[in-house]
C-alpha cells in the first residue's frame, strides 16, 4: 500500500499576529516569520504513519512551496515518512488553489500508483480547504473531507466526517482522497535518532523542468483566483442581553429558539 | 572559542524546547503536588532519545557530547527540576559504565539505559558517609561466585525506580576510602531491597529512598575497573555529576527569574508597574548576571570534559555557583512577587525549596569550596 501526504509550510500560528500582507500582489509576506507545518497536515502525516504501522504501508510526502518548505520536509522525514519531495519552481510561485492542486496532481501521477492521499482540512494561513478536494478532482478519484477517524478494509476505506451540527460515516473505494481534521490523532514528536537522520538525506527537488506543464496552468498566469483586497474583518456583531425578571427571559429565551429554529435536530 | 551551537544541536534544542513547553513544565506543579514518580515525563524523554545523548552508537545510544546533554538538561530542569534531577541521576549510571566498565559490562547494561527502558542510580551515601565519601561502611566480600554485599545506602536518587544500581562497597575497612570497589547490581537480586522512602522539603516526587543490601550476591563480572578502584570510580563520577546537578539549578533559576521578570512587568503599585522601581530593576539585573555566569561556567566544565581536558575545577566551580544563585535567585523571585510569591498558587515557592537541594548534593557548597581551594592552591 503506498500513502501520499500533501503538507504545506506556514506562518507559525503562534507568531501569526505578526504576518503582514503585501499590499502590492495581495500575498502574505513571510520574511522574519517561523515556519512550521501545518498542523492539520501534522496530522495527515501522523494517520498515515499509523497506517503504515499496522499494514506496512510506504508514505511519501510532497510539499509545494519555496525552498525553505524543504525544513517541513525533513520534520516529515525526521517522524517516519520514507520519501519527501519538495516541489519548488519560481514558475510555481502565485498559484492559487486551482494551480497549486493542479501541480500536486500531476506530480503525485508522475509518482505512479498510489492508494490513498492524506492532506490536512485546510492550511491555517489561507483557510481555503481547496487544495485537498482540488487534487482529487484532477486526479479523477472520490475524496473525503474533515474526516475524524478511518478505518482501511479489503480496498475500501470507512470514514467518520466532522460536519457541523453531525457525523457522516461513509465509505469508498481506493484509491481515494481524504482531508483530516485535529481530532483523528495526536501528531508524534519525531526522535532525536530520527531527526539526526533526516537532517542527512537529500530531498529530490522536482521543479518545472522535470514536471514540463505548461505555463498557462501554473503559477500567476495559471490562477484563475484574483484577490482583490486582503483585510481583518471587523468585530463581530454584539450578543443581545435580554433582560426582565427570570420568567420574561426564559419566555424571550425559548421564543428566540422557536424563532431561529435552533432545536431542529433534536425533532 | 566558539559559542555557535551545531546545527543538530539546534534541532535538538528546538525540539526539547517544544516537548518541554508543551507537555513537562505544564505538569511540573502538579507533579510535586502529588509527589508521584512522573512517568509519563521519563517516558516521554526515552522516547526522545534523550537518555543516550552520550552513549556511543553501538550501545544503542546517538554518540553526542556532554554540552549537548547539558543543554537539554537545562531546558528539561528548567521546566521540571524532579524530571531534570532524574534524567542527571541516570548519567551517574551511566558514566562510570561508559568509562571503567568493561566491553561486556557496556553491552549489557549501556543499551537499555540508553533507551530509557532501564532507569540507572548511583548508591554511595549512607548513614555515616556523606560528605565523608571514604567512609562507606557497606562491605563487600569476596566468595567462590563473585562478591557478597551488606549494608544500608540512603537518599539514593531513582531508588526503587531504577533497575541498575551503582553501588559503592568496601572490600577492606582497613584500607578505608582505597579500600572502596564500585559494583553493578540489578533490581531484584536476592537480598536487595528497598527501605524507608524519604520524605523532603521539596522535589516530593524525586525518589530518594534507602536501599538494604542483606547478603545480596553480585557476580565476578559485576565489579566496574578492578579492585580498590571505587573511590577513584566515586570521584570522577561525581566530578562530572556536578555538571549535572549544577545544570539542574540553573534550570530553576532561569525559570524562578522569568516567572518574576514577568510579573514585575504587570503587577502595578502606586500607580505604576513595580518594574519601573529601580530597587527591583537591580534585583533583576544582578539575577540575570548571576544566571548568565553560572551558564558559562557550567557549558566550560561540559566543553572541557567533551575535550578531555581537566575539568573538575570548572565543575565545581559551576555547581558551587550554579546551586547558589539558584537560591538566591529563587529567594528573590518569591520578594518580587510579594505576598504571592508566598502562595501555593505560583511556583516561585516550590523554586526556592526546590534550589536549596542542590547545595547539598553531589558535594556540598563546603566540599566544593574545599575541592575548588585544593585544586587552585596546587596550580603555580
Ligand atoms: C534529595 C537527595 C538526593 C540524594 N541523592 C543521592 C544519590 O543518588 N546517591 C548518593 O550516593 N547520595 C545521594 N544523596 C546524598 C548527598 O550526596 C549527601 O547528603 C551529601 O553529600 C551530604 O552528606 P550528608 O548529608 O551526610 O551531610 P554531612 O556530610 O554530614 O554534612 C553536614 C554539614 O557539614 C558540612 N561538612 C561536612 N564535612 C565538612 C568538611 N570537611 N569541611 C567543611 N564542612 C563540612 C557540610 O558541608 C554540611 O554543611 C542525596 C541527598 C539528598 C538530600
Amino acid at each position: 500500500m503506498r500513502i501520499v501526504v500533501c503538507i504545506k509550510q506556514v506562518p507559525d500560528t503562534e507568531e501569526l499576529t505578526k504576518v503582514k500582507v503585501n499590499p502590492v500582489d495581495n500575498t502574505i509576506v513571510r520574511e522574519g516569520i517561523k515556519n512550521i507545518i501545518n498542523p492539520f497536515d501534522e496530522n495527515a502525516l501522523e494517520e498515515a504513519l499509523r497506517i503504515k504501522e499496522k499494514n506496512a504501508a510506504s508514505v511519501t510526502c510532497i510539499s509545494m512551496g519555496p525552498p525553505q518548505a524543504e525544513d517541513a520536509l525533513r520534520k516529515a522525514l525526521s517522524m517516519g515518512v520514507d520519501e519527501a519531495i519538495l516541489i519548488s519552481d519560481t514558475c510555481f510561485a502565485g498559484s492559487d488553489t486551482w494551480a497549486t492542486s493542479y501541480i500536486l496532481s500531476e506530480a503525485i501521477k508522475r509518482l505512479g500508483d498510489f492508494d490513498l492521499i492524506i492532506a490536512g482540512k485546510q492550511a491555517i494561513d489561507g483557510d481555503t480547504a481547496q487544495v485537498g478536494p482540488g487534487i482529487a478532482e484532477h486526479l479523477g478519484i472520490p475524496q473525503l473531507t474533515y474526516v475524524r477517524k478511518i478505518e482501511i478494509k479489503n480496498g475500501m476505506i470507512r470514514a467518520e466526517r466532522a460536519l457541523e451540527d453531525y457525523f457522516e460515516v461513509v465509505e469508498i473505494k481506493l484509491p481515494a482522497l481524504i482531508t483530516v481534521t485535529k481530532e483523528i490523532n495526536e501528531p508524534r514528536y519525531p526522535s532525536l535518532r530520527n531527526l539526526l537522520k533526516a537532517k542527512k538525506i537529500k530531498i529530490p527537488l522536482w521543479d518545472n523542468r522535470f514536471l514540463n506543464l505548461a505555463q498557462d496552468k501554473i503559477g500567476l498566469d495559471g490562477s484563475p483566483t484574483r484577490v482583490i483586497r486582503t483585510f481583518t474583518p471587523g468585530l463581530p456583531k454584539k450578543g443581545e442581553i435580554i433582560q426582565g425578571d427570570i420568567k420574561e427571559k426564559a419566555d424571550k429565551i425559548i421564543e428566540e429558539i422557536k424563532k431561529r429554529n435552533l432545536l431542529r435536530w433534536l425533532q | 572559542m566558539d559559542f555557535d551551537l551545531t546545527e543538530e544541536q539546534k534541532m535538538i534544542l528546538e525540539l526539547v524546547d517544544e516537548v518541554s513547553e508543551k507537555e513537562i513544565e505544564p505538569l511540573a506543579d502538579e507533579v510535586a503536588e502529588k509527589g508521584e514518580f512522573p512517568r509519563g515525563n521519563i517516558e516521554r524523554l526515552a522516547s526522545l532519545d534523550l537518555f543516550g545523548i552520550t552513549i556511543p552508537k553501538k550501545y544503542a545510544g546517538l554518540e553526542m557530547d556532554y554540552l549537548t546533554w547539558a543543554l537539554v538538561a537545562e531546558r528539561i530542569s528548567r521546566a521540571c527540576a524532579t524530571t531534570g534531577l532524574i534524567f542527571g541521576a541516570n548519567l551517574l549510571c551511566t558514566f562510570p559504565l561508559l568509562n571503567f566498565g568493561s566491553e561486556e559490562q557496556k553491552s549489557t547494561f549501556l543499551p537499555p539505559l540508553a533507551k530509557g527502558t532501564s532507569l540507572g542510580a548511583f548508591a554511595l551515601t549512607e548513614p555515616e558517609a556523606g560528605s565523608d565519601a571514604g567512609n562507606v561502611q557497606t562491605s563487600a566480600k569476596k566468595d567462590a561466585d563473585g562478591y557478597i554485599l551488606n549494608g544500608n545506602k540512603i537518599f539514593i536518587t531513582n531508588g526503587e525506580v531504577a533497575d541498575i544500581y551503582i553501588i559503592i562497597a568496601n572490600l577492606d575497612r582497613k584500607r578505608g576510602a582505597r579500600g572502596l570497589a564500585a559494583f553493578i547490581l540489578k533490581k531484584g537480586t536476592t537480598g536487595f531491597s528497598f527501605g524507608q522512602h524519604f520524605r523532603k522539603m521539596g522535589l516530593e516526587a524525586l525518589p530518594n529512598v534507602e536501599l538494604i543490601l542483606k547478603d545480596c550476591p553480585v557476580p565476578e563480572n559485576n565489579l566496574i575497573g578492578g579492585e580498590k578502584k571505587g573511590f577513584k570510580i566515586a570521584m570522577e563520577t561525581f566530578a562530572a555529576g556536578r555538571i549535572g546537578v549544577g545544570i539542574g539549578a540553573l534550570g530553576i533559576a532561569e525559570a524562578a527569574f522569568k516567572k518574576a521578570r514577568d510579573y514585575s512587568k504587570e503587577r502595578v503599585q502606586f500607580g505604576r508597574t513595580i518594574s519601573s522601581f529601580q530597587a527591583v530593576q537591580h534585583i533583576l539585573a544582578d539575577m540575570a548576571t548571576k544566571i548568565e555566569a553560572s551558564r558559562q561556567f557550567l557549558y566550560k566544565a561540559a566543553w572541557l570534559l567533551d575535550k578531555g581536558m581537566p575539568f573538575e575545577k570548572y565543575a565545581s566551580m559551576g555547581k558551587l555557583y550554579a546551586s547558589e544563585t539558584a537560591m538566591w535567585v529563587t529567594t528573590k523571585a518569591v520578594q518580587i512577587l510579594g505576598g504571592y510569591g508566598y502562595m501555593k498558587d505560583y511556583p516561585v515557592e516550590r523554586y526556592m525549596r526546590e534550589a536549596k537541594l542542590f547545595e547539598i548534593i553531589e558535594g556540598t557548597s563546603e566540599i566544593q569550596r574545599g575541592i575548588i581551594a585544593n585544586l587552585i592552591l596546587k596550580e603555580t
